[in-house]
C-alpha cells in the first residue's frame, strides 16, 4: 500500500513535488559492527528531501541512535557514507542541530546562557546585544520567556526539552536531528510539545530526522516513517538489522493531534506499523 | 529547623562549659598545699632541701583555665610584636605559616590542575602516569624533607616544597577524575556546536568538573595545614609550628595550648572558605 522497498524511486518522485531539494541528505549502505561478523545493522540506505520530516521507529538495540549519531557526526559508521547537500559528513557540524534524548542542558548555565552558548558558537562575531535578542526570540518561540533566567534544575522535564529544541533551532541548522526527544515526558506534556514542534517545523521548513518509540508521534509528525528491524540469528545464520520498510504517510500534511484519529487511513496506517513492530521488527 | 539550630547551639555550649569545668576541677586540686603544721623545723628544712617545699604551691604544672585565659588575652592583645627571632607575636607566626601554605598550595594548583586536565582528557596519559601517582601519593610529605633540604639548601623553601608535594596529589587525582567523568552529553553538545578546544575546556569541562576539582582543593588545603605545623617544627625559624616547638622547649604549656587552639581555628577557617567556594561552583543536575 504505502510501503516501498528502501531506496526505490517511487516515493521519491512523489516527494519531489512537495519538497524543495531532492536527496538533500543521502545515506548510502551504512553499517555498524561492534562484534566481528555480526553487524548491528547493515546496508542502511535512504534519502531525505529538504523540508521533509522523517521518523525512524524500531525496538531498542536496533541501532537507531547509532544512525542518528553518525548523521550528527558524533559516531563513525563501520561501513557506508552520509552526504548532506552533496558533501560527505565526516564530523559534527553546526549545520546539523541535535536535540538529545536527555536534553543535555548545562546545569550551571541559565536557559538564556545555555542558548547564548550555542548562538555564540554559531556566530562568534555577533555583539552581545544581538546574541541576546536572538536568544530571546527563540526562547519566546517555545514559550519559555518567563523562565529565561532560571537554571535547568528549576524547570520541569517538558520545559527542559523545550529549551533543548530552542537551542537546536537557534543556530539555524540546515537540518535537525532529534533523538527521542519526548521519551521521558508524560503524555500530556508530550502532546503539547509535539504540536509546538510541528508548528515550528512547518513554519521554518526545517528538515528533520527523528527517532521515536511512539507510533502516534511518528504518524503525526512524519512525512515518511522508516521501520527498522533488529539483527537476529536464525538457525545459525545471522541477519543484521536494517530498514525493513519505508512507509509514506498518506495523511494530509496539515493535520493536528486532536483530529488525527478522525482522518481516513489513520487506523490502517497505525495498524500496519504496530503489526510491524509486534511481528516483524524482531525476527525470532 | 530553627529550633534544631537553637538546641544544637545550646548543647554545644553545654559541652564546652562541662569541659571547662572538668579542666578547672582537675587543675584546682593539684595546687592544694600539704599541711605543714605538724612538722618540726628540722623536718621542714629537710623537705625544702629535697625540693618538696610544703608551704609553696607548685607552679609550672598543667595550667588552670584562668592562667590559660590570661595567656590568650596576652597574645591576642599584642599579636604583632617582634622581639627577635625567638619571640614574635602570634599574628606574625601565623602569617609566616599561611604564607608558606599559600605559596606551596598555589604552586600545587598550577601543576595539578593543568596536569589533571591532561590526564582526565587522555586515557594514554592516565595509564602512563597512574603508577607514578599511586606510588608517590601515599608518601608522607615529611619524608621528602631531608631530600628537599639537601637539594634546595634553604629551610624555608623546603617547607614550601613539602606543602607543594602534599597538596598536589588530591588535586591531581580529583581534577583528572572530574574531567574524565564530564557527561558525554555536554561534550556532544560542544562537538555539534563546533566549539573550539580552548572554549570547550573553559566553558564546558571546567565548570562541569569544578565541584570535583574544588573537593580536591579542599582536601589538599586540609592536608597542607596539617603538614605545615610538622614541617615548621622540623625546619624551625618562624611559623606557628615553630612556635609550638619553641614553647615546648620553654616548658610553657599555656602557650602550646594556645597555639593548638589557634591551629584548629585557622584550619576551620580555611575549610569553611573552601566549603564556600565549593558551594559556589556546585550545580544541581
Amino acid at each position: 500500500m504505502w510501503s516501498e522497498v528502501p531506496a526505490q524511486g517511487l516515493a521519491g518522485a512523489v516527494q519531489a513535488k512537495e519538497f524543495g531539494v531532492k536527496d538533500f541528505l543521502k545515506i548510502e549502505q551504512l553499517g555498524k559492527t561492534y562484534q566481528a561478523g555480526k553487524p548491528v545493522f547493515a546496508d542502511v540506505s535512504f534519502t531525505l528531501d529538504r523540508g521533509e520530516f522523517i521518523c525512524i521507529i524500531g525496538h531498542s538495540g536496533c541501532g537507531k541512535t547509532t544512525i542518528l549519531n553518525v548523521l550528527a557526526g558524533l559516531d563513525q559508521a563501520s561501513a557506508g557514507h552520509v552526504f548532506m547537500d552533496g558533501r560527505e559528513v565526516v564530523g559534527p557540524s553546526l549545520e546539523r542541530g541535535v536535540v538529545f534524548q536527555g536534553h543535555a542542558l548545562m546545569p550551571w548555565l541559565t536557559v538564556r546562557q545555555n542558548i547564548a552558548f550555542a548562538v555564540k558558537s554559531r556566530w562568534p562575531e555577533w555583539p552581545a546585544p544581538k546574541v541576546n535578542v536572538h536568544v530571546e526570540k527563540y526562547v519566546a518561540m517555545v514559550g519559555l520567556s518567563p523562565a529565561i533566567d532560571r537554571k535547568p534544575n528549576a524547570l520541569s522535564g517538558g520545559m527542559k526539552q523545550r529549551v533543548g529544541i530552542a537551542r537546536a533551532f537557534a543556530i539555524a541548522p540546515k537540518m535537525l536531528l532529534l533523538d527521542e526527544p519526548f521519551g521521558a515526558l508524560d503524555a500530556l506534556t508530550r502532546g503539547t510539545i509535539q504540536d509546538e514542534l510541528m508548528g515550528i517545523v512547518r513554519q521554518t521548513q526545517q528538515t528533520v530526522f527523528m527517532i521515536t518509540h511512539d507510533v502516534d508521534e511518528a504518524i503525526l509528525l512524519a512525512d515518511r516513517i522508516l521501520l527498522m528491524s533488529n539483527g537476529s540469528e536464525h538457525e545459525g545464520i545471522y541477519t543484521p538489522g536494517g530498514i525493513a520498510e519505508v512507509v509514506v504517510n498518506p495523511l494530509p500534511r496539515e493535520r493536528s493531534r486532536a483530529g488525527l484519529h478522525h482522518l481516513d487511513g489513520y487506523y490502517a496506517l497505525r495498524n500496519h506499523i504496530v503489526d510491524f513492530l509486534v511481528t516483524r521488527a524482531r525476527a525470532h | 529547623m530553627q529550633s534544631l539550630r537553637l538546641r544544637s547551639a545550646l548543647l554545644s555550649t553545654l559541652i564546652l562549659l562541662t569541659l571547662l569545668g572538668v579542666w578547672y576541677l582537675a587543675t584546682a586540686t593539684g595546687s592544694v598545699a600539704a599541711p605543714a603544721a605538724n612538722l618540726t623545723p628540722e623536718q621542714l628544712e629537710y623537705a625544702r632541701m629535697m625540693g618538696k617545699d610544703p608551704g609553696v604551691s607548685k607552679s609550672g604544672g598543667f595550667p588552670t583555665p584562668a592562667q590559660m585565659g590570661a595567656t590568650v588575652w596576652g597574645h591576642l592583645s599584642n599579636p604583632f610584636y617582634d622581639n627577635g627571632p625567638n619571640d614574635k607575636g602570634i599574628a606574625i607566626q601565623l602569617a609566616h605559616s599561611l604564607g608558606r601554605v599559600a605559596l606551596g598550595f598555589l604552586l600545587a594548583c598550577g601543576v595539578a590542575i593543568p596536569l589533571g586536565f591532561a590526564i582526565g582528557m587522555s586515557p594514554l596519559l592516565h595509564r602512563a602516569l597512574d603508577p607514578f601517582i599511586q606510588v608517590l601519593k601515599p608518601i608522607s610529605p615529611l619524608a621528602w624533607m631531608p631530600l628537599a633540604l639537601y637539594t634546595i639548601k634553604d629551610s624555608s623553601v623546603s617547607g614550601i616544597f613539602v606543602i607543594f608535594i602534599c597538596s598536589v596529589w588530591p588535586m591531581l587525582v580529583n581534577t583528572a577524575f572530574g574531567v574524565a567523568s564530564v557527561r558525554r552529553d555536554w561534550l556532544n553538545v560542544a562537538a555539534t556546536l563546533e566549539v573550539s578546544p580552548l572554549r570547550k575546556a573553559f566553558l564546558v569541562i571546567l565548570p562541569a568538573a569544578a565541584p570535583t576539582i574544588l573537593t580536591g582543593m579542599r582536601i589538599s588545603m586540609g592536608i597542607a595545614w596539617l603538614v605545615i605545623v610538622a614541617a615548621e617544627m622540623l625546619v624551625g625559624g618562624t611559623g606557628i609550628g615553630y612556635f609550638v616547638w619553641n614553647e615546648w622547649n620553654n616548658l610553657s604549656l599555656t602557650n602550646v595550648m594556645f597555639a593548638i587552639l589557634v591551629i584548629g581555628l585557622v584550619g576551620m577557617g580555611l575549610d569553611l572558605l573552601f566549603g564556600r567556594l565549593q558551594k559556589a561552583v556546585t550545580y544541581v543536575e
